[in-house]
């Protein structure tokens, strides 16, 4: 690989490069606590809501930059609410999961009416849900709890659907399951690579060089490989895991492979242009917020089942979270460009700042500035390579 | 012999990888109209951005020589000191502004921290009156027309004292009577002493404008015409040296043409302005196109014609509507929507293909497979290699230049952009297209081989509505011309019998009776 190639793939990179470079500095920094099996699992549990709201958060910036204000509020409204069914009202978790699913459904179709046929701009629509729900879902736990707050503690089939561990081990002790499931992922990822590549070359279309595909492949069973080994030295995989793992590849599948993720790029790439080519645009914003509303729904489900309470806070600054993991992960601001894998970079790199911060114990007010800086510090140089690339 | 108020000498311009421009020079005299022509991409723009400052001195090679003095300018400022303006091709207008407020916009009028309104809107009227607009300059931009408002940036260039005026296709999105009266008003000031650089495709301007003509190909520059013979220079004269080789015949033959039964029918279809219900954008028109054929409409722009295509494409413009549409002899009720049109076969492509045709920061790829996505994908999964093998066969059929299918749409020339869009709709496979403007912006050899596309499609016995503000190409490549004018279908030709002058009677006459 001569110098000028290699400087491409550093630069088209970037923001991944970057990431590896602040985990090795909190490395360092921790001495290697970052690295513990119990920092994994925290990084995936932490995060969890990054994920899964950035998910949706892209879909609505790929219409157009369109942004949802409204989704750190509504964990709070729907945790109240779950709070009240589950705890107060004592419904079954399956039914009180069900309805809170159902308001959920129904905050979307609402807002993505609102937004589709109405024609409220977003970020006005879902301005009054950001200004109103915290304050009915806090008055709601107000009125129910004295404390202010409502305990899941009791019911553990939600907490062990959202925050357990499958085949569950004890600490320290090698979790078999866990590194055969890693086992049998990494394979796959290698065969997914090289089908392709065999695929591609056999119809006569580009592919990677061998050298590229291995690297590829290399790099992605590696970094599963460890990932897994670790997480089966702390008890296993996180039910967390797989909820986020599910949503990640199934909007990794929609945006890339689908007419419909395709009709998401098109509206926000040219919104007139689209509409003259038969897509129905006014369908796909209204999907955009009905999805973001579903998603926002099981966020708020691994939070809950995390902090194991519904409380006035919960779901603070969520929003500009979710924003940030899309921003940081290359999604355009203005519409008709980004990834999911970029999206998930985004979000690693704010949760492993977040998490080496509290390790190396930060005071918070501090945390705040590195992380602002480091956040605009980490976009300046995404966008300054990609010009000079170009 | 005049004053020679700018020499351009040896100037070379290189880009990363190309050399933009080679050696080219540029003599204008003292109170000519000097035009500049060549194909997309040869370097005219290039040439004027050196000369603006746009790049600065010291990227490019090469000596300009302006009012005797050797000038290094570092910025535009630097130029428009010196009173050389350029006016680009894309309108610079802040359309929420006011014609003042965007006169001196950038050159505001008053003290280093305040504004003087009073003199920057009575400054700006008196330049108004001098381009020959009526309007008060405290009017909003958007609320006047395309012609109006290229004037209107003539009038801001007036502003800044300008000795040298370039304009860069000032015509490219203004009717011909629009465009006949910038041009008339470039001769006035002309006779007032202001020296001209014209940037055009519409090579009728040229001759009827320019004093000399500089050609310049792939960078360099060919040769410079005088224009003050007898005879004005004839456009295949000016056309040989753009293009290198004479071109004898600018619309390509139709072989084999088998005219087949009517395939599309509008009758009585009325249309109202959206936002203006009481107006008729087009009123009870009635029209056929057979299979096979390619049907001209011509009218100036504002006549309708857009807002026809349009309605009977999935009524994607309008607000009540009357009238009938039959496809095979067969009553059809399109619903409101663009998608249904597409399901009975029928395609617009439309005159603005950066604005409301293409997706500029996509590929090449998703831009083919756009309006047909069903036809590469099943369940909804999009069949990656069928796309490729489909953008490929499109790149191939239509000669589009471009490395690869995976290139960014807004990478390419004007000429390619215009493929692709016709790629899209070739691919949706339409009995009837409706091809609104195909020409418009793009060079002499690429709109050849646009025509050859139309050709061929009408020998696959589609159907081709031609719509087109262009003489010469209306009357080159239709079998029937239908002649438009304030929304109203005023005459039909058959194409043997149609001439310039009988159609731009038909017009007159339609007009007067009104």
């Amino acid at each position: 690989m001569n110098k000028q190639s290699l400087l491409a793939v550093l630069k088209k990179n970037a923001m991944l490069i970057i990431l590896v470079l602040v985990y090795l500095f909190f490395l360092i920094m921790t001495k290697g606590g970052i690295f513990s099996p119990s920092s994994f699992t925290e990084l995936i549990n932490q995060n969890a809501y990054v994920y899964i709201l950035g998910a949706g958060m892209l879909m609505c910036m790929l219409t157009g930059g369109n942004i949802d204000l409204s989704c750190g509020a509504f964990v709070c409204l729907l945790g109240a609410l779950g709070g009240v069914f589950m705890v107060i009202n004592g419904l079954s978790t399956g039914v009180s999961l069900l309805l809170m699913l159902l308001i959920g459904i129904a905050y979307g179709v609402g807002l993505g009416f609102l937004i589709a046929y109405v024609h409220i701009p977003p970020w006005i629509a879902t301005l009054a849900g950001f200004l109103s729900f915290r304050g009915l879902g806090t008055s709601i736990l107000s009125a129910n709890s004295k404390t202010g707050s409502l305990s899941f503690a009791s019911k553990t089939d939600f907490l062990n659907l959202f925050y357990g561990r499958i085949f569950p081990t004890e600490k320290g002790v090698f979790n078999w399951p866990c590194f055969l499931f890693g086992a049998i992922l990494a394979a796959a990822v290698v065969l997914i690579i090289f089908m392709t590549r065999k695929n591609r070359l056999a119809k006569g279309y580009e592919a990677d060089s061998m050298r590229t595909a291995a690297i590829k492949s290399g790099a992605g069973a590696a970094v599963i490989l460890l990932v897994m080994t670790r997480l089966a030295m702390d008890g296993g995989i996180p039910t967390t895991l797989l909820w986020v793992a599910g949503i990640i590849l199934i909007y990794s599948f929609i945006t890339s492979k689908t007419t419909i993720g395709r009709h998401f790029y098109v509206v926000g790439g040219n919104m007139e242009a689209a509409r003259l080519s038969g897509v129905n645009t006014k369908r796909i914003m209204f999907l955009a917020y009905l999805n973001m509303a579903v998603l926002t729904t099981i966020a708020t489900m691994t939070v809950l089942a995390r902090s194991q309470s519904a409380y006035a806070d919960v779901g603070k600054n969520f929003e500009m979270d979710a924003i940030s993991a899309c921003v940081v992960g290359g999604v355009s601001a203005s519409g008709g460009a980004g990834t999911v894998l970029g999206m998930v970079i985004g979000a690693t790199l704010i949760g492993v700042i977040n998490l080496g911060m509290s390790l190396i114990s930060l005071d918070a007010n501090y945390q705040r500035v590195i992380k602002g800086f480091v956040l605009l510090a980490a976009v300046v140089f995404d966008i300054v390579s990609k010009k000079k690339s170009s | 012999m005049a004053k020679i108020l700018l020499e351009m000498k040896n100037i070379t311009k290189t880009f990363p990888g190309v050399k933009a421009l080679d050696n080219v020079n540029l003599q204008v005299e003292e109170g000519e109209i000097h035009a500049l022509v060549g194909e997309n991409g040869a370097g005219k723009s290039t040439l004027m951005n050196v000369l603006s400052g746009i790049y600065p001195h010291g990227t490019y090679e090469g000596d300009i020589i302006y009012d005797g003095q050797v000038c290094r300018f570092s910025n535009i400022k630097d130029s428009e000191k010196l009173g050389i303006v350029i006016i680009h091709q894309e309108l610079a207008l802040v359309p929420e502004m006011t014609i003042g407020e965007n006169m001196y916009l950038g050159n505001e009028c008053g003290h280093k921290y305040a504004i003087d309104w009073n003199k920057t809107y009575s400054e700006a009227d008196k330049y108004l009156k001098m381009v020959g607009l009526s309007e008060s300059s405290k009017v909003q931009v958007k609320t006047i027309g395309t012609g109006k408002q290229q004037l209107v940036e003539i009038a801001k260039a007036l502003a800044k004292k300008a000795r040298l005026l370039i304009l860069d296709e000032p015509t490219s999105s203004l009717n011909e009577e629009d465009s006949r009266a910038l041009l008339d008003l470039m001769l006035s000031f002309k006779k007032q002493g202001m020296t001209m650089i014209i940037i055009t495709h519409k090579l009728n301007e040229v001759s009827y404008v320019a004093d000399k003509i500089t050609v310049i190909r792939d960078g360099t520059t060919i040769e410079t015409i005088d224009n003050h013979g007898k005879e004005p220079v004839s456009e295949e004269r000016i056309i040989k040296g753009m293009v290198g080789r004479e071109m004898t015949n600018r619309f390509p033959k139709r072989e084999g043409v088998k005219i087949g039964d009517v395939e599309m029918e509008v009758s009585h279809w009325t249309v109202h302005h959206p936002l203006y219900p009481e107006r008729k954008v087009v009123d009870d028109v009635s029209l056929y196109v057979r299979k096979g054929e390619v049907v001209g409409i011509y009218g100036l722009m504002g006549a309708g014609r857009t807002e026809l295509a349009m309605s009977i494409f999935g009524q994607s413009y309008g607000v009540n509507f009357s009238g009938e549409l039959k496809l095979n002899g067969k009553h059809v009720k399109l619903k409101k929507s663009e998608a249904d049109a597409i399901r009975h076969k029928i395609a617009y492509v439309t005159e603005d293909r950066k604005g409301n045709g293409l997706v500029l920061s996509q590929s090449i790829k998703v831009n083919t497979s756009l309006a047909n996505l069903d036809a590469i994908s099943s369940h909804t999964v999009i069949d990656g290699d069928k796309e490729y093998a489909v953008a490929e066969e499109y790149r191939e059929k239509l000669r589009i230049k471009t490395p690869s299918v995976e290139q960014l749409v807004g990478n390419l020339s004007g000429g390619n952009q215009q493929k692709v869009l016709l790629a899209k709709w070739m691919f949706a496979e339409p009995d009837v297209l409706l091809l609104d403007e195909p020409t418009r912006g793009i060079d002499v050899g690429a709109k050849y081989e646009i025509y050859c596309i139309i050709n061929d499609l009408a020998a696959a016995g589609k159907c081709v509505v031609l719509i087109s503000s262009e003489l010469p190409e209306v009357l080159g490549m239709s079998d029937r011309i239908y002649i438009m004018n304030e929304a109203r279908i005023v005459g039909e030709m058959k194409a043997e019998e149609a001439t310039q002058e009988n159609i731009m009677q038909v017009i007159l006459r339609s007009g007067r009776g009104a």
